[in-house]
């Protein structure tokens, strides 16, 4: 039993492993269990660009509180990478944990850690596994020793297992039987000396657990996606994956039994966007999901979407840039690039969930946007929402109907050219609101037609180089962004009485950001939060910046590109901001946060 | 007296070659480009096309100005240098009821657009897909394109020193299901394969050598109107039959015709001429090409067809509606579903 020394439901575990062994599947076990025991508990992959042999580490933390960030300590490590085994000792808090393989070369140990010996190879070779099975399953050996360290009920092992094979039986059998062996060995052969435990709660009732790219891939289903084009990349690629697992089940006409989705692997992300903005055009809700190198060679298509009116959805799951940079680590620094993405003067709708909920409520939500205002919207999420496994709120069925915009088809068409006494252009702003009205290929009226272009043209899709038409046109299209404001998420506040610091930020910065402020609270620094959830910015944002003396913009890159964006949209609160900015590949930590704040107050 | 009557000529459909025309050319004139306007608009009309039913798509070049000089009614998208395919293929699929037709030129499909072009044949996309071939950039005034012959001399450029990439090889061996050539000279040609064209069901690629009569118009150029009709080696001539016409073979003597059964019904009567070819063999459309290559000859007509691989849409379990027309009932799964989901993935 737990002893007044005891820590519960808040610690974090690494397990170092080899890449390709088949770790994920021992560590996503892990943390369904502790998942399904009510612990708010969240998993981040540290992987490398490879695809066997280079070593990898994931560490599932527990947080009574529900803090779901990154911190930078191990309580306990599971090393099974004997190549790293020296350097991650070093790494464990004082009086932590190091579970081990019994054949592995330990040398001088420090004398304040808790040392559980596994014999590994003993056990898979007892398992009855085939050979070929051996090295995948010899992380199972550890969850077994975990489970039993901590107090893990066997059965909810078993229910993550079956989930994990989806029921396959002999899977979750030949699995289960080493973890059970690995348990059961444990049990009598050790003496737990630790303090680590942990005890069932309610931390996470109502919640689901989920990657970001699974909840965007259904966020798009459920917006009526009728159309994807993608290319394999590094963290995007289990979004367009996800789309063809769920398609299938969800998204069959039930009186026909055809596809109303059609998802196309294209030859390059060229391809995907040119593939997207067809449809687009053609009045599918239409979408790709792409990376950084990605989303730098759509740029060019982008921008025709941009002059031509083309509704898209383009996920970018954010990787570390800039060039290849490092493909499986996480960032934020897209943002500039996105804003502005193409050449000319162009202006993009941004979308920045910052929980997984909302990369399933943004998943839906894009259409709707993309199709009012006839323009690309750009949904920013980054690796460490799309790959790894977060808990979460269920998902929210939408709370309204489908907004499909201004399209007119043959009966609105003609009545909409009586009303109009006979006159249609497709890019007439006949509303005052900058959006135009669009036919689709496939009506049947003969006035419906028209040319789309990059070129130049009129208000009826002519083309032109007369300088007052290409002035009028364009800047009648910058118009739809001050639209866009009211169709558009606005950002969620959080405040302290009294607060006269803010704190700005987006995306996947929020888990730490969170954390820092209680922590800064229980220093006696107020903080007011607020997090940016669209770009263009919405008036809220203005007077946030406006009633505080200074505001801590804290993103996950070099430069600072958000407060670029809001330095340019708001010039004369620019002093007022404060770049707090830091990329390494690694998810944002409260610690570092608060590092930056008392840099700055101690200054 | 006899009377003058204002009735125009209307096709099946009902509509005159007037209801087909686009605005006036802007391109030089005597671009070939303009010739094969013509024969679109012709074509259409003689197959009794919807011009609503027809989408047009081009890239970038003086080829990619051209669908604005036909088919006016016609939804059309003017899109990216050599990435028309990829814009053509989302469209579709928005209605796969539509024909699609697009222009290229050899700078847009045999440079940027090789890869885009390449993997729309692989795909079998249904469309016609026209390269306007003159080896020359026009709207850049005068550099060679990836299709200019070796050792052609030009005044600014000098010689060039590449050989031609061959848009009807490429296509063959990216395994096309329709491939042609033809000469914008030939208007007649021009013609009969468009007509084939549409009728087929899969990718047909048109390889038109269009002479640039401004930049590239030498009379030792592939890509000049002098070599053209000098050296032009029709492979047969060539009838297109719709399918609902009867089938008369007016000129063709019995013994000398072959004919292909395209998928809906319609038929290519190929006349022969001196040559014993055979369209439906890759093998030897890919044997005549390398052999015209070798002998400086231009071959045109119907170098490879063959009907039956199934299209792109046959690969997708498409609905008879066109997904463009579905409701928000038939797109949005329902609530429960959702609870579904939530519940299954923990």
């Amino acid at each position: 039993m737990a002893n007044s020394k005891s820590i519960i439901n808040d610690f974090c575990i690494t397990f170092s492993t080899v890449n390709g062994s088949g770790s994920a599947t021992a560590n996503t076990t892990l943390m369904r269990a502790l998942f399904r025991m009510g612990i708010p508990v969240s998993g981040k992959n540290i992987f490398p660009s490879n695809i066997q042999g280079q070593p990898t580490w994931y560490t599932l933390r527990l947080s009574k509180k529900g803090y779901l960030a990154r911190v930078e300590k191990d309580d306990i490590i599971v090393a099974m990478n004997p190549t790293t085994l020296a350097r991650e000792i070093t790494y464990l808090a004082e009086g932590g944990v190091l579970l081990v393989p019994d054949d592995f070369k330990l040398g001088d140990l420090r004398s304040d850690i808790i040392v559980y010996p596994m014999p590994v190879k003993r056990i898979i070779r007892e398992a009855e596994v085939t050979p070929g099975l051996r090295d995948y399953i010899a992380n199972m050996v550890y969850v077994g020793t975990v489970a039993w360290m901590l107090g893990i009920d066997m059965d909810l092992i078993h229910q993550a297992l079956d989930f994990h094979f989806k029921g396959k039986q002999k899977a979750v059998d030949t699995n289960f039987n080493v973890v059970k062996a690995a348990y059961d060995w444990s049990k009598e052969n050790l003496e737990k000396k630790d303090i680590y435990h942990v005890e069932p709660m309610h931390g996470v009732d109502g919640y689901i657990m989920s990657d970001g790219n699974t909840a965007a891939a259904l966020g798009s289903i459920y917006g009526g996606l009728q159309f994807a084009a993608w290319y394999p990349i590094t963290p995007a690629t289990s979004l367009a994956e996800s789309l063809n697992e769920y398609l299938p089940e969800l998204r069959k006409d039930p009186e026909t039994g055809k596809d109303t989705c059609v998802v196309v692997q294209s030859e390059d992300e060229l391809a995907a966007i040119g593939m997207a903005i067809g449809a687009g055009w053609g009045g599918l809700r239409a979408m790709t999901s792409t990376s950084g190198p990605g989303l730098s060679l759509m740029s060019e298509y982008i921008g025709l979407a941009y002059f031509a009116e083309v509704p898209v959805v383009i996920w970018d799951v954010q990787r570390v840039g800039p060039s290849t940079g490092m493909p499986t680590r996480t960032a934020q620094g897209d943002v500039t690039m996105a804003n502005f993405i193409s050449h000319g003067d162009t202006q993009m709708i941004l979308l920045i969930p910052g929980t997984i909920n909302e990369c399933f409520e943004f998943g839906w939500k894009a259409f709707d946007i993309a199709e009012r205002l006839q323009t690309p919207v750009i949904v920013l999420s980054d690796l460490d929402f799309g790959m790894n496994q977060w808990v979460t709120p269920k998902f929210e069925y939408p709370d309204r109907p489908m907004d499909r915009g201004k399209v007119l088809w043959e009966v609105d068409l003609e009545k909409k050219l009586k009303e109009w006494n006979g006159t249609w252009g497709r890019y007439l702003d006949v509303d005052g609101d900058g959006i135009p009205y669009r036919t689709l290929p496939g009506n049947q009226d003969p006035r419906s037609g028209y040319f789309a272009r990059g070129t130049s043209h009129d208000e009826y899709a002519l083309y032109s180089e007369a300088p007052e038409i290409w002035e009028r046109v364009f800047n009648r299209i910058a118009r739809k962004f001050v639209t866009a404001l009211q169709y558009l998420p606005k950002p969620v506040m959080s405040e302290t009485p009294k607060a006269e610091i803010g704190i700005i930020s987006s995306g996947s910065a929020d888990p730490a950001v969170v954390e820092a402020r209680d922590l800064l609270l229980e220093r006696g620094i107020k903080t007011d939060y607020l997090r940016i959830r669209s770009i263009p910015f919405s008036t809220e944002v203005e007077s946030f910046l406006k009633s505080h003396k200074e505001i801590f913009v804290v993103e996950i890159n070099r430069d600072g590109q958000l407060l670029q964006l809001l330095t340019m949209a708001f010039p004369g609160q620019a002093e007022k901001m404060i770049k707090t900015a830091h990329m390494d590949g690694l998810p944002l930590t409260a610690r570092w946060i608060i590092e930056q704040f008392m840099n700055k107050v101690e200054a | 007296m006899e009377q003058s009557t204002n009735t125009i000529s209307v096709n099946k459909v009902g509509l005159s070659r007037n209801d087909y025309r686009g605005a006036p050319s802007t391109l030089c004139q005597g671009c070939g480009h303009n010739g094969i306007a013509a024969q679109i608009v012709a074509a259409c009309y003689e197959m009794n096309l919807i011009p609503e039913k027809v989408v047009k798509f081009s890239g970038i070049g003086c080829s990619s100005k051209s669908p604005t000089y036909f088919l006016g009614r016609s939804f059309s998208f003017n899109g990216l240098h050599g990435r028309m395919p990829s814009l053509a293929l989302g469209a579709m699929f928005a209605d796969h009821t539509l024909k699609a037709i697009g222009l290229s030129g050899d700078g847009d499909s045999a440079s940027i657009g090789l890869g885009q072009f390449k993997h729309m044949v692989r795909r079998n996309l249904p469309m016609v897909y026209i390269v306007e071939n003159n080896g020359v950039y026009g709207l850049t005034k005068g550099q060679f394109s990836a299709t200019a012959d070796r050792g052609l001399s030009m005044k600014k450029q000098g010689t060039n020193p590449y050989t031609p990439v061959d848009i009807a090889m490429e296509a063959l061996v990216s395994n096309a299901t329709f491939v042609a050539r033809s000469f914008a000279g030939d208007p007649r040609q021009v013609k009969e394969l468009i007509k084939a064209a549409i009728a087929h069901n899969g990718i047909a690629v048109l390889d038109i050598i269009s002479p640039c009569v401004t930049f590239g118009n030498h009379e030792d150029s592939l890509h000049s109107y002098a070599f053209g009709k000098e050296h032009e080696e029709p492979l047969h001539e060539i009838a297109f039959v719709p399918a609902r016409d009867e089938i008369t073979v007016d000129d063709f003597e019995e013994g000398t015709t072959r004919d292909v059964t395209l998928h809906d019904g319609s038929q290519v009567i190929l006349k022969k001429l001196e040559k014993d070819y055979d369209p439906t063999s890759r093998w030897q459309a890919l044997r005549m090409l390398e052999q015209a290559q070798e002998n400086n000859w231009l071959v045109t007509g119907l170098i490879y067809v063959e009907p039956n691989t199934p299209s792109m849409y046959d690969l997708y379990a498409m609905p008879e509606t066109p997904l463009n027309r579905m409701t928000e009932k038939q797109l949005r799964p329902t609530r429960e579903s959702l609870q579904k989901i939530n519940e299954m993935i923990f």
